[in-house]
């Protein structure tokens, strides 16, 4: 009696199976756009695009907004947006820059950005909890500007170079492999790239605060009545953002060499828009790791294949705001076929 | 002190004192008062508006009330969150849900409570045991469904009903209170829902029903309370009213329910 009823509720392994593969498709199908998108550019342009010099390029070039589409990944899936992300990065990056050249020890200097942007996260979280703005929207606009203000005012809206060496390594250095020539190496800033996505797709499945961010943007008052303190963990996903904003500022540091007060301005739609492509819902308790890192991939090729096709950046963004509508109405059209069937 | 309130006839649970809930300038609930023994059933029904869910989600810790005690068996506790109350032994159906569609079933069950690791102030989720402890209790509770990693909104009204009270059943709670957990069901699944609660029953537990449906009323209860307008109006053990006098003091009418009633008024 028992074991029939318990059979009953595991049943029907293949229909399981079935919506199991469905929801993969949901999930990473835009990989098989960016494998598609490798394949055309692989075909343009035979004797380049799968060189290992373009291929570390492309690595470098997606870098930075490969951790602010993370950070903003967290924060998406509350539902929520983080406007801030441009500022935050560009505020920590001068402040990093400036207490390199002030002599700081440079493991300090490391945790500059990370340090900086954690706390303008914080600062984010406490704006819409506990002053209860009513749209995540209105903090982050507030805080895009005024830490962009700040930015100007410390640096005196100068740029600084001469970024020590130490502190470059993680955005300049690459690992080189045994074999494969001169250009086979890998960059430094792909293992940071990798350690993040890896992390932050193991914590959003396995971790408890992870699950709770999910059911915070599926129902937050479903959340809340299950004794989740829905506050503590909207300031910790601002806080994650910022802290990948700060990450981000130590990548284009060591990339760059300098701190430029308008580094990242319109850096965040970037983001948003990666993160979008990778099937994220705006509206939240929706996405996966992955399809972010598609999203990112999907941008950086757009943007590899038309700089090696010589192709104005006009079309870059033309086409980038093209994709951005497509993927999302390609993803309304699998979700009405799927309630129809 | 346990023992002294468990020798008594009936050990009281459950006791509220003097509620009052403001929401700005509309009053809520004022001064209601409500208890519940172990292995009672208690019917609460009043009109639409009447305060019956905002009195529940205080007695769940959802909303503080703005003035008066709740006691767990004689002793005064103070609920800042639904945790706090889940603590206490009290686990509520809400009348929404409040489900998340977008997680499977067995993680809505254990939302908040997830089986696992504690590592450094963080839970590493045992998803293996939560899918295979949530299948269980589901079986036991002989609800059907396809699968525990079925997302909760792709199911029926009536199955995410199922989900929300095996979800309040799941903790061992000393008080289930159910707000109106029939009103999405057919007629055979009210059946089970209404079994359930006389097994809870059975089992000790305190339960308070919300239900608009005189027959689950006066079916399950063992005693009935109606709130009229955000106050206390009438209660009396389910043997001694009828169906026409409960129906009356839901509209706030007393006394002519043709001359059956001595009503049990405080
Ligand atoms: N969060 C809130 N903010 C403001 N007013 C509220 C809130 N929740 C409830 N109220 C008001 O409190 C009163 C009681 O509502 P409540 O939901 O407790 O009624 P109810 O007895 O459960 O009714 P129903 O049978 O329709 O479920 C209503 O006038 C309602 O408008
Ligand atoms: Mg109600």
């Amino acid at each position: 009696m028992a074991d029939a009823s318990k059979s009953a509720t595991v049943a029907a392994p293949h229909e399981f199976q079935r919506s199991l593969r469905s929801r993969l498709l949901e999930d990473y199908g835009i990989l098989l756009v960016v494998v598609g998108m490798a394949v055309v550019l692989s075909i343009l342009q035979p004797d380049y695009f799968l060189s290992a010099q373009n291929l570390t390029n492309i690595v470098r070039q997606i870098g930075m907004n490969a951790l602010l589409a993370l950070g903003l990944y967290i924060v998406i899936v509350t539902a929520g947006i983080d406007l801030s992300v441009g500022s935050v990065m560009a505020l920590s990056i001068m402040l990093l820059a400036m207490a390199d050249k002030a002599g700081a020890p440079w493991p300090l200097v490391l945790l500059v950005g990370p340090f900086v942007g954690t706390l303008i996260g914080v600062i984010n979280g406490l704006g819409l909890t506990l002053l209860r703005l009513p749209h995540p929207f209105i903090m982050t606009l507030g805080t895009l500007n005024a830490v962009r203000g700040l930015c100007n005012l410390v640096s005196g809206g100068q740029p600084v170079s001469g970024i020590s060496d130490e502190v470059r390594f993680i955005g300049i250095a690459d690992i080189p492999l045994p074999f494969g020539g001169e250009f086979a190496v890998i960059p430094v800033s792909a293992i940071l790239l990798l350690v993040c996505y890896a992390g932050v797709a193991w914590f959003m499945k396995k971790v408890a605060l992870g699950r709770h961010i999910f059911a915070v943007g599926g129902n937050p008052q479903a959340a809340r009545v299950s004794g989740i303190n829905v506050n503590g963990v909207l300031v910790f996903v601002y806080a994650a953002s910022g802290f990948f904003a700060g990450l981000a500022a130590l990548l284009m540091a060591g990339r760059t060499g300098s701190g430029y007060p308008n580094l990242g301005i319109g850096a965040e739609l970037d983001a948003i828009a990666a993160v979008i492509i990778g099937g994220a819902s705006f509206f939240g308790g929706r996405g996966s790791v992955l399809g972010v890192f598609a999203g990112v991939l999907v941008m950086g090729l757009l943007r590899n294949g038309l700089n090696l096709m010589n192709i104005s950046a006009f079309w870059q963004q033309t086409l980038i705001g093209v994709i951005i509508i497509l993927a999302v109405w390609i993803d309304v059209l699998r979700r009405n076929s799927g309630t129809r069937t | 002190m346990q023992a002294s309130a468990g020798s008594g006839r009936d050990q009281i649970l459950l006791e509220a004192r003097g509620i009052t809930k403001y929401f700005g300038a509309v009053t809520a609930l004022e001064g209601v008062n409500l208890k519940l023994s172990r292995g009672e059933v208690l019917g609460v029904v009043g009109d639409n508006g009447a305060g019956k869910s905002t009195l529940m989600k205080v007695l769940s810790g959802l909303f503080r009330p703005s003035e008066g005690e709740i006691l767990i068996q004689g002793q005064p506790v103070q609920f800042n969150s639904p945790r706090d109350s889940h603590k206490a032994g009290i686990e509520m159906v809400y009348q929404d849900l409040a489900l998340a569609g977008n997680m499977p079933i067995f993680e809505n069950i254990y939302l908040g409570r997830e089986p696992g690791r504690r590592v450094g102030g963080l839970t590493i989720v045992n998803h293996a045991e939560s899918r295979k402890l949530a299948a269980e209790h589901l079986a036991r509770l002989q609800i059907h469904v396809k699968s525990v990693d079925q997302n909760v909104e792709d199911l029926s009204g009536g199955q995410r009903q199922a989900v929300a009270i095996a979800r309040a059943t799941a903790f061992d709670a000393k008080v289930v209170i159910m707000d109106e957990p029939t009103a999405a069901l057919a007629i055979k699944e009210v059946g089970k829902v209404l079994d359930l609660i006389k097994r809870l029953k059975d089992h000790g537990v305190g339960v308070i029903l919300i239900s608009h449906r005189m027959d689950d009323v006066f079916y399950v209860c063992d005693r009935v309370m109606a709130i009229f307008h955000g106050r206390n109006f009438a209660e009396a053990p389910l043997k001694d009213t009828n169906r026409n006098e409960v129906i009356g003091w839901i509209m706030g009418t007393k006394g002519h329910a043709a001359g059956l009633a001595h009503d049990k008024v405080h």
